[in-house]
């Protein structure tokens, strides 16, 4: 146990030592092209796979400059890249076009990221150091509500505008009145799920194996349970594990022999596909259900067949005909050479909103951003008509894919 | 009237009840039935798998602490790596035989994929040796400890970089066919779950020999017992522990491709899952009495049964809570482990 208890505080102390390394270059790099004349066209630059602030454009004066923080690194790092690549699409198309029109003027928009690492502790700090030394006018992010609620009181007290794209937890907007976010909340995914199954389905017998670390993971749990059970279904079981499970077979023996018809997974796509491959292994044939954590790439790849004909549901399906879906589905591949998922989708319409809500504004002062994002009606996203509420929320539909041919294919929609 | 309702609605009401008595206030820990056999079954073959994987990486933890008497937290780093290069040495011959997804290599893929990452992983504990602990030989205790984390960080963080093993979760392909070789009742023996327990049963069995019954092994425990005398009785000690970092290492590489081989679907070097996978089978060597070889297996397989089975019969969300529960009581009540001797520390 010594072990454990000493390398912890050696560990964050590495990390220290080497974040002021990584800051002093970043410091380093932008005072060094800040004097140099050829980087007028440094923000032009067609988007790449780089990810640190050092590697992002300098602000010269009249530039708009917005953070991003995110699990750029870290076990989620699809999250935090994906939510990266969908912002940066959004802000090259306004630079593309000439720069962001506020009040008849064309600025400029330059992103700022900061990786969290996938934890709560880094939050703060980055969240920080985007506000006070890189001056941004917004921030978005992060994807994980936990994060999120650990960054989201310093935007409030700095007032300055925060949207998060993709934290589902309710308690992430009640931080205060600079917060908002562009998803669903839980309660609702929850319900679409136990809506699915019990309508669409038609399942009577349902099991439940959760991450009993993860808010998230429990929120969507209670939320199944309670709405399936209302529904006239019977919950058969549930079975917890914690992130980082490599053997699922006790829990799966457990969940086998009570007879369920369909296994809800309220998990991170990480260990979803471990959970698959193991069910089917023992012989386990029911549908899988889950929710939005199961949206990457990656699920496809490392379940292959074991996860084919399971459903989550999502925030949008790339295979959805409209054209905002369709053409944003084009530009993405074109930039990045993958298919975007839902938190592509939710970090371009979180930054295309705020760049919406600015013009709205005529103004990129932090307040009156603030008054506009609480008034957005209709906005016109990817991943639907976003109105944000009382609550700083988006009320917006779920979608449910089913997957088929290792890609997650539109199955229903459950509207709030 | 309890006569007025139909059969349908008594047998829904029936089946509704259990629900509505164990589920609601803490359904987690309703017992499983324990008289199946098959789930007693499985659980065993699950206690087998993982307690064998356990033991392997605990051997390496136990042959370095034997020798040089500190704990190299860079181990568990090495099975990370030789995981991730079975992963990516399979994966390029699974491409470059031209098999689409689903089909099954030749048998000879899974021995060589075993052997690059085995061979590998030895060539850079060779390496970690000589650059980071060698210079050490003479430097207090501690010192070689924290730059055994400092290397523990450097393989994690280097791991983790995107033109390195990147930050996605990847599975490696299939390399055993997925048939079923006998089952009994629900339970399945594979041809994966004798090709996992088989490879590490024949690897400790070699290590076995090799320390018992070589001339090399001989310096191995010679150096083991007194570094400075065996030196004097002309044992190349700096030859030995080369030589003992080489062959922990291959062992967690080893680890690395079976654990690989039976979970399909591995993290990025930094995940938090390796590190207990580490911690574990470092309790394994402790519980089974560090410096110990026979004491490592032992302890990695008491170890895995004792997780497996609490997982199944008392309450999986303590699954963790079993195994450092039982380093605290070796520790209590014999801390030299259970096959190891209670030593006097010399301060």
């Amino acid at each position: 146990m010594h072990a454990l208890i000493s390398r912890r505080p050696v560990l964050s102390f590495v990390r220290t030592l080497a974040l002021g390394a990584g800051l002093g270059l970043a410091a380093l790099t932008g005072c060094d092209s800040g004097t140099s004349p050829s980087n007028a066209n440094a923000g032009k630059a067609a988007p790449s796979g780089t990810t640190t602030s050092a590697a992002a454009a300098p602000a010269a004066a009249g530039d708009i400059v917005i953070g991003h923080y995110g699990s750029l690194t870290g076990s989620k790092a699809t999250f935090g890249l994906s939510t990266d690549n969908g912002i940066k699409l959004a802000v090259e198309e306004v630079n593309k076009a000439g720069g962001l029109e506020i009040g008849g003027q064309k600025h400029k928009v330059v992103l700022k990221s900061e990786d969290t690492e996938g934890k709560q502790e880094k939050a703060g700090t980055v969240v920080t150091k985007l506000i006070t030394a890189d001056k941004v006018v917004a921030v978005l992010g992060e994807v994980a509500s936990g994060i999120t609620l650990a960054g989201a009181p310093i935007a409030q007290q700095f007032g300055v505008p925060m949207i998060t794209p993709s934290s589902t937890n309710p308690q992430c907007t009640a931080v205060g009145d600079m917060i908002f976010r562009v998803c669903f909340i839980d309660p609702f995914q929850g319900y679409a799920c136990a809506k699915f199954a019990a309508q669409d389905l038609k399942v009577k017998k349902a099991a439940i194996l959760f991450d009993q670390a993860a808010p998230y993971s429990v929120g969507l749990k209670d939320e199944f349970e309670s709405n399936f059970k209302k529904m006239g279904g019977e919950i058969v079981a549930i079975e917890a594990y914690t992130e980082g499970e490599a053997n699922f077979n006790p829990l799966l023996t457990k969940i086998r022999e009570r007879g369920a018809e369909l296994l809800f997974i309220p998990g991170y796509y990480t260990d979803v596909a471990n959970i698959a491959l193991q069910a089917r292994k023992l012989g386990m044939k029911m549908p899988l259900l889950g929710g939005d954590g199961w949206d990457s790439s990656d699920l496809a790849k490392n379940g292959g067949a074991a996860i084919e004909g399971s459903f989550y549901s999502n925030h949008y399906a790339s295979d959805q005909p409209t054209p905002e879906i369709q053409n944003f589905v084009t530009k993405y591949q074109a930039a990045f050479g993958e298919t975007p998922d839902g938190l592509a989708a939710l970090g371009y319409d979180a930054a295309r909103l705020l760049f919406d809500s600015m013009q709205r504004a005529r103004s990129s002062d932090g307040s009156k951003v603030r008054d506009a994002i609480a008034t957005t009606k209709d906005f016109k996203g990817v991943t639907g008509t976003i109105s944000i509420n009382e609550k700083r929320d988006a009320v917006k539909p779920a979608v449910i894919v089913e997957m088929k041919g290792g890609k997650p294919v539109f199955r229903a929609r459950v509207e709030p | 009237m309890p006569g007025d309702s139909s059969p349908r609605e008594e047998l829904a009401k029936l089946s509704a009840r259990p629900v509505s008595k164990g589920h609601s206030p803490c359904p987690r820990f309703l017992p499983t039935p324990a008289y199946r056999v098959d789930t007693l079954l499985q659980t065993l073959k699950d206690g087998l798998t993982i307690g064998s994987l356990y033991a392997l990486i605990a051997l390496g933890y136990t042959m370095v602490y034997g020798i040089l008497k500190f704990i190299n937290f860079a181990h568990s780093d090495i099975v990370v790596l030789g995981g991730w290069l079975s992963l990516i040495t399979a994966t390029a011959i699974v491409e470059k035989l031209g098999l689409t997804p689903g089909q099954i290599p030749p048998w000879w893929v899974g021995p060589l994929v075993l052997l690059i990452a085995m061979v590998a992983c030895g060539i850079i504990g060779f390496t970690i040796e000589r650059l980071a602990y060698k210079p050490l030989r003479r430097a207090p205790r501690l010192n070689v400890l924290i730059t055994a984390i400092g290397v523990s960080l450097f393989l994690q963080n280097t791991g983790q970089l995107q033109f390195v093993f990147g930050t996605r979760p990847r599975a490696i392909p299939q390399l055993l066919s997925d048939q079923t070789l006998l089952q009994i009742g629900n339970v399945h023996i594979r041809l994966l779950d004798l090709v996992v327990i088989g490879t590490a049963v024949v690897l400790m069995v070699g290590l076995e020999w090799l320390v018992f019954h070589t001339k090399l092994g001989r310096a191995m425990r010679a150096v083991s017992f007194d570094v400075r005398t065996a030196g004097l009785m002309g044992i190349p000690v700096d030859r030995v522990i080369s030589i003992t970092f080489v062959i922990g290492s291959s062992l967690a590489a080893a680890g690395g491709f079976l654990w690989a081989l039976s979970f399909t679907s591995i993290k990025q070097p930094a995940d938090t899952s390796w590190v207990l996978l580490g911690l574990k089978a470092f309790v394994a060597a402790v519980v089974g009495g560090i410096g110990n070889v026979r004491g490592a297996m032992f302890g990695g397989l008491a170890i895995g049964m004792l997780e497996v089975f609490g997982q199944q019969y008392i309450n999986p969300a303590l699954k963790d809570v079993y195994v450092f529960a039982a380093l605290i009581v070796v520790l209590l009540v014999k801390p030299g482990g259970i096959l190891g001797k209670a030593t006097v520390e010399k301060v």
